[in-house]
């Protein structure tokens, strides 16, 4: 395959970025797509040019780190896939591939497709944990009852990998589907119960305060969330934070 | 709880309680409009009813007025912030992926209607106003007409194509905020179940209540 790629350029934080142009040859369709950006970033060194900075670690769909909006959708036109697992054959010969960074005030572009998504981890600092005194006297975790249903459910939540596709996909860049998917992994369960209430008051605002945008339940973020979280994760925060308000 | 309200999701839930508290109104209107087709003397009953009422026009009048204020300052207010969440737009942005088109453009079609709550208020609720608060007629009834005016008024309203064609219009996009603000509002106050349940009751809603006040506004031009 050969294609065309309109990718965003940015030197660093503080310089305007822009749309580049660049052609890449002989590309599998077995490929990835990072592998394809590999490819791309081979012929630039050769060249003697600046490769393209992108984030990535495990290549395998469990670190969320490949942030890449391709062709207007976060992780490209699949589905439940993060970008290392997005395949070259979803595209076609001659095709023009736009890839951009995630579009967040609150993921300000460190540089090229790099964001900076530490909001995501003060948010996680706010309440997304459960505090347990480990001083030899600790329930055993497998000792606690818990229904399939809930464990089940939570697990769901607890497959997100706070990839930020949610935020980059939604018009208005609200976190409420990674906020919920945090909240709701520990309210279902009883270890989590304890500290319910102050969690989802403090995550709610630290998201509040890290400038995303308010949810309007366009539904854009689960149908691009490669995990495959509902919605329901969102309605449950919000359940969440009427209890603990009144 | 004054926290509750000043945090983002606290808001989505007044914009959706005051959503709930005007579909159900907008429910009520359809059916009094609808009196108008079948019978219009008990339309002008029950328009004076209404009309004269203490209890709903200085208890429930101004909680309806409130909440549609409210719906509209607050949704103006969370679209601000919401602009603000992305101050970059993406060069492509393939929406229609993965949301559908009334879910993204519910300022739009809201502003749409608010500009058509403003020529319906000058059509109807300003005179109305004025005839019984100003001028001090409470009797319903109008000189040179026999019982009671306000069927006589309505069906006076659409006469003018024009204003038939500006009320369809409006509908249309009342329909496409109802396609999404429906289901969206149980979401908000965290029904999720309910989301699911009701949305095939959504859709109806959508298409029949406003697909009803055209046929009304139609039905009494061509047959006056």
């Amino acid at each position: 395959m050969n294609l065309t790629l309109k990718i965003w350029r940015q030197k660093d934080a503080r310089s305007k970025g822009q749309m580049v142009d660049y052609k890449v040859t002989e590309i599998s369709e077995h490929m990835s797509f990072l592998e394809m950006m590999d490819v791309l970033n081979e012929q630039l060194i050769n060249k003697g040019e600046e490769p393209v900075s992108f984030d990535h670690d495990c290549r395998e769909g469990i670190c969320g780190s490949c942030s890449m909006f391709i062709n207007g959708e976060a992780h490209g036109p699949d589905r439940r896939v993060t970008t290392c697992q997005l395949h070259m054959r979803m595209f076609h010969d001659g095709e023009t591939i736009t890839i951009e960074p995630w579009r967040a005030t609150a993921f300000p572009v460190i540089k090229d497709l790099i964001v900076d998504r530490s909001a995501f981890d003060r948010i996680q600092h706010a309440g997304g944990y459960i505090s347990v005194n480990t001083s030899g006297n600790t329930q055993d975790a497998n000792a606690i009852p818990i229904s399939k249903q809930a464990a089940d459910t939570a697990m769901d939540a607890a497959t997100c990998i706070g990839c930020g596709a949610c935020v980059a996909s939604c018009k208005n860049s609200s976190a409420m589907l990674f906020v919920g998917a945090k909240v709701s992994q520990y309210a279902l369960l009883p270890q989590g119960q304890v500290e319910a209430a102050t969690r989802v008051k403090n995550m709610v605002a630290q998201m509040d305060l890290e400038g995303f945008g308010n949810c309007t339940n366009t539904g854009a973020c689960e149908v691009e969330c490669p995990k495959g979280i509902s919605l329901d994760v969102i309605a449950r925060m919000n359940r969440e934070l009427m209890k603990a308000s009144v | 709880m004054s926290g509750f309200l000043k945090s983002s999701i606290g808001r989505k839930v007044a914009m959706s309680l005051s959503a709930l508290f005007l579909m159900v109104f907008l429910l009520q209107h359809f059916f009094i409009n609808s009196l108008s087709v079948f019978s219009p003397e008990l339309f002008n009953e029950v328009s004076h009813f209404m009309g004269t009422n203490p209890l709903v026009q200085f208890a429930l009048q101004p909680v309806l007025i409130f909440g549609v204020v409210f719906h509209f300052i607050m949704g103006f207010i969370l679209e601000i912030k919401n602009n603000k969440a992305r101050q970059v737009s993406y060069a492509k942005n393939n929406g229609g992926a993965n949301s559908s088109w009334m879910s993204r453009n519910m300022i739009w079609t809201g502003g749409a209607i608010l500009l058509f709550i403003i020529l319906h208020f000058i059509d109807f609720w300003i005179p109305e106003i004025n005839t019984k608060y100003i001028l001090g007629d409470m009797s319903g009834t109008k000189e040179g007409l026999e019982g009671l005016r306000y069927y006589e008024e309505l069906t006076h309203k659409f006469e003018n194509p024009l204003r038939v064609g500006v009320y369809a219009i409006a509908f249309v996009f009342l329909g496409l905020h109802l396609a999404h603000g429906f289901t969206s509002a149980f979401q908000s106050v965290g029904a999720a179940s309910l989301r699911k349940k009701l949305a095939n009751v959504g859709k109806a809603y959508s298409i029949i209540i406003p697909l009803g006040f055209i046929i009304i506004a139609l039905f009494h031009h061509f047959n006056h």
